[in-house]
């Protein structure tokens, strides 16, 4: 498998490393000349000098033959504009961009640029992952299928609290997939009982949650019955 | 006609102008206020006066977009210094703003080629320059 990389900072030069340790082809392009100087005592020609988002650059990488092209500069716009025409122009099958602004990411995914990686935002679902308070976390957005994964705490006296799992109304379109209870997940039957202090894991089509995070809220807060 | 500038450099501030002066109702997009001084420079009133917009802002920032009046546009023009940020953001304008018409400045002629290709109107000016120097230099 022949992989670019596209930014030589932190996270470029460790994916080259982990990806050249696992025996992979691997090319690196740094546009800034003293990084690339230090890189390369490392890297020897695994590393080439240049802007990533010049189309000779890339073709001069070898993009044409590569499997997947990860894009991980500094700059958003420079990450989109190398996915776009590696995945459109020179029809690389795989890309990965990094988001370093999430308020960017609205942009990656309009221009088809998936996956797109926000270290932000995953560290933000994790420290609400913890912090159960939150209400819903969002885990997982599943692009290409428009499903994504949730997880919402049962609170106490809640319309779900003491139900058969399949007794839960839920709209349509969406589905009970794990219990977390007392740090262990487990994967319900239809008659397992949903208790109070139970975290859901929920998969649906987006859009449902304003339907679904009723049941689960405390004491009955929030309209009742489902959509 | 309502027309968007995203960046008031030397190109996007005088094709601002020539626009207002033609007509038009003309909003300006830059991220350094200073800008505006190129919106004033050699004019009889300031640029509000003559009727025109300006507003300070990212060009990635939606919201910034929306202030400066991109929902109604029907021409937008990308002229930043950074030819990536001018085709993000000139993307956006078609793709998710549904601008009628989108011009691009575009400093790559490689790159300009290729999205002149998915359908923007690119401008590159390294290109015209590459063009008549050559003409000039092997008359």
């Amino acid at each position: 498998m022949y992989v670019i990389i596209c930014g030589a900072g932190k996270v470029g030069w460790n994916l080259a490393r982990e990806l050249i340790g696992r025996d992979r082809e691997v090319t690196l392009i740094e546009s800034d000349h003293a990084r690339y100087r230090v890189v390369e005592e490392e890297l020897e020609h695994a590393v080439q000098y240049g802007d990533a988002t010049e189309l000779w650059v890339l073709e001069r990488a070898g993009i044409q033959r590569a499997d997947l092209v990860i894009a991980v500069t500094g700059d958003d716009e420079d990450n989109i504009l190398i996915c776009q025409v590696a995945k459109e122009k020179y029809g690389v099958q795989r890309i990965v961009a990094r988001v370093n602004n999430p308020r960017n990411l609205q942009h990656f995914r309009l221009l088809g640029v998936q996956p797109a990686v926000s270290a932000t935002d995953l560290i933000l679902r994790l420290i609400e992952h913890e912090v159960p308070e939150y209400g819903l976390v969002q885990l997982l957005a599943l692009e290409e299928e428009h499903l994504e994964i949730i997880e919402v705490e049962v609170g106490q006296g809640s319309q779900a609290a003491g139900l058969r799992v399949g007794d839960v109304p839920l709209p349509d379109g969406s589905l009970i997939i794990s219990v977390l209870r007392g740090g262990v997940g487990f994967v319900p039957k239809a008659d397992s009982v949903i208790e109070p202090g139970d975290q859901v894991l929920l998969i649906l089509d987006p859009g449902l949650e304003s339907q679904i995070t009723p049941q689960f809220a405390p004491d009955g807060a929030g309209p009742s019955g489902n959509g | 006609m309502f027309i968007l500038i995203v960046g008031s450099g030397r190109v996007g501030s005088a094709v601002a102008k020539r626009a207002l002066d033609a007509g038009h109702d003309v909003s300006v997009l830059d991220s350094d206020p200073l800008s505006h001084e190129r919106l004033d420079k050699d004019q009889t009133t300031t640029w509000e006066d003559a009727g025109g917009r300006f507003t300070v802002g990212t060009a990635l920032e939606v919201d910034a977009l929306i202030e400066a009046g991109i929902e109604e546009a029907e021409v937008f023009l990308a002229a930043t210094s950074g030819d990536n940020t001018n085709l993000v953001i000139a993307q956006i304008a078609q793709r998710r703003f549904k601008v009628p018409r989108v011009v691009v400045r575009v400093a790559d002629p490689a790159r300009s080629e290729w999205y002149a290709e998915q359908g923007l109107h690119t401008v590159s000016p390294t290109q015209v320059a590459i063009d008549q120097a050559s003409q000039l230099v092997l008359a």
